[in-house]
């Protein structure tokens, strides 16, 4: 298999609401080998009491079917956990890959990070 | 999952676009179409029941073919590598995204069901189904060939929720699980043969979400097994009629 080329920055923000929301820059390619870091990420802001968690796709290079099916899965173990998982920055190529896939009545998709955390 | 790095990025190769109801033209005679025109797809957060993620894998242990070589002839021989008894009428341009398939499947207890997918991916190596409504889950199938350990090794992997009550009591009591199963380890199996190889199939499964979603409870209104069943003694009197 190939290596995973995926980077994700997190950062910690309180929303208007006074929320814990952590964003996620991410950067590189969602695929089958972005699993372990995008599912350990998680793993480490979950026990810190997060409420929302905002995938921001601006620097997304490329995502495939393994990478939405990987989405699914952080969005089921997020609702479990009673959190929100929004995205924001997607561009209209994924934008309409969310529809295609209907994530979209499922995920909350923001223009901007701005409004994912007004959103919060 | 499919395992490839990105085939072109910041193109809309690869995805299928975003479609409101899906279109199945060009089915030959003979097949049943039922359960497909007209349909949604379903969603990848929708269905009934527990959300389950299956992969099963063949490694072709000896053969020189590469994973793009497997996944082309894949793609171009699909329907042949089914277990018999089930049919996917391959579209017109063959697995490419967007395209719709229509498929005739003999489910446990030899009922005839029709339904169908759409391509929703496709690259060199890797391609995806979703189902439409009706159809025994909601969810995504993905097929992949990808090097391991020196070898190429084919894989199904399916995340998916029973999409109804019915569906979803035929999964719990195993009978879902087990048509779904002996499914995609025969085709893993034909797969390898076609390439020279006799696979062992490898399988794992993880149950992502316990819980059942009641909102999609009234999607056994469109549950495909009982509409093919009701269409059954119409399709006999057609074929009488040669119609």
């Amino acid at each position: 298999m190939t290596q995973a080329n995926i980077q994700i920055q997190v950062r910690s923000i309180s929303s208007t609401n006074n929320h814990a929301v952590f964003i996620f820059d991410i950067s590189g390619e969602i695929n089958a080998q972005a699993e372990s870091v995008l599912m350990d990420t998680y793993t480490r802001v979950n026990s810190s009491g997060a409420r929302t968690i905002i995938l921001n796709f601006q620097n997304l290079q490329y995502m495939n079917s393994s990478g939405i099916g990987l989405l699914v899965t952080l969005l089921i173990r997020i609702q479990r956990q009673k959190q929100n998982l929004f995205v924001c920055n997607l561009s209209d190529h994924y934008r309409q890959i969310f529809e295609l896939t209907r994530l979209n009545e499922a995920i909350g998709i923001y223009a901007t990070e701005a409004e994912a955390l007004a959103a919060a | 999952m499919s395992d490839q790095s990105s085939p072109d990025v910041n193109t809309n190769a690869g995805w299928a676009k975003p479609v409101d109801r899906l279109k199945s033209p060009g089915v030959p005679a003979g097949a049943i179409n039922l359960n497909v025109e007209g349909r949604q797809l379903s969603g990848l957060s929708a269905g009934f029941g527990q959300m389950w993620q299956k992969t099963y894998k063949v490694r072709l242990s000896g053969s020189p073919a590469a994973p793009q070589e497997v996944v082309k002839v894949w793609k171009a021989e699909f329907p042949t590598f089914w277990p018999k008894g089930n049919n996917l009428y391959v579209p017109l341009r063959g697995i490419q995204p967007g395209e719709v398939g229509v498929i005739n499947l003999t489910a446990p207890g030899g009922l005839k069901l029709s339904t169908g997918i759409m391509v929703i991916y496709a690259d060199e190596t890797s391609f995806s189904f979703m189902t439409p409504e009706g159809h025994m889950f909601a969810g995504m199938i993905t097929f992949s060939a990808f090097e391991e350990d020196n070898a190429t090794v084919t894989q199904v992997q399916v995340l998916i929720r029973a999409n109804d009550p019915i569906y979803e009591i035929s999964f719990r009591l195993g009978v879902g699980h087990q048509a779904e199963d002996v499914f995609w380890q025969g085709t893993l199996t034909n797969l390898a043969q076609r390439f020279g190889v006799n696979g062992h199939v490898v399988q794992q499964n993880v149950l992502v979400d316990p819980r059942v979603q009641w909102k999609e409870a009234r999607n056994i209104w469109q549950n495909a097994g009982i509409r093919s069943t009701l269409y059954m003694p119409v399709a006999i009197v057609r074929r009488l009629l040669g119609k």
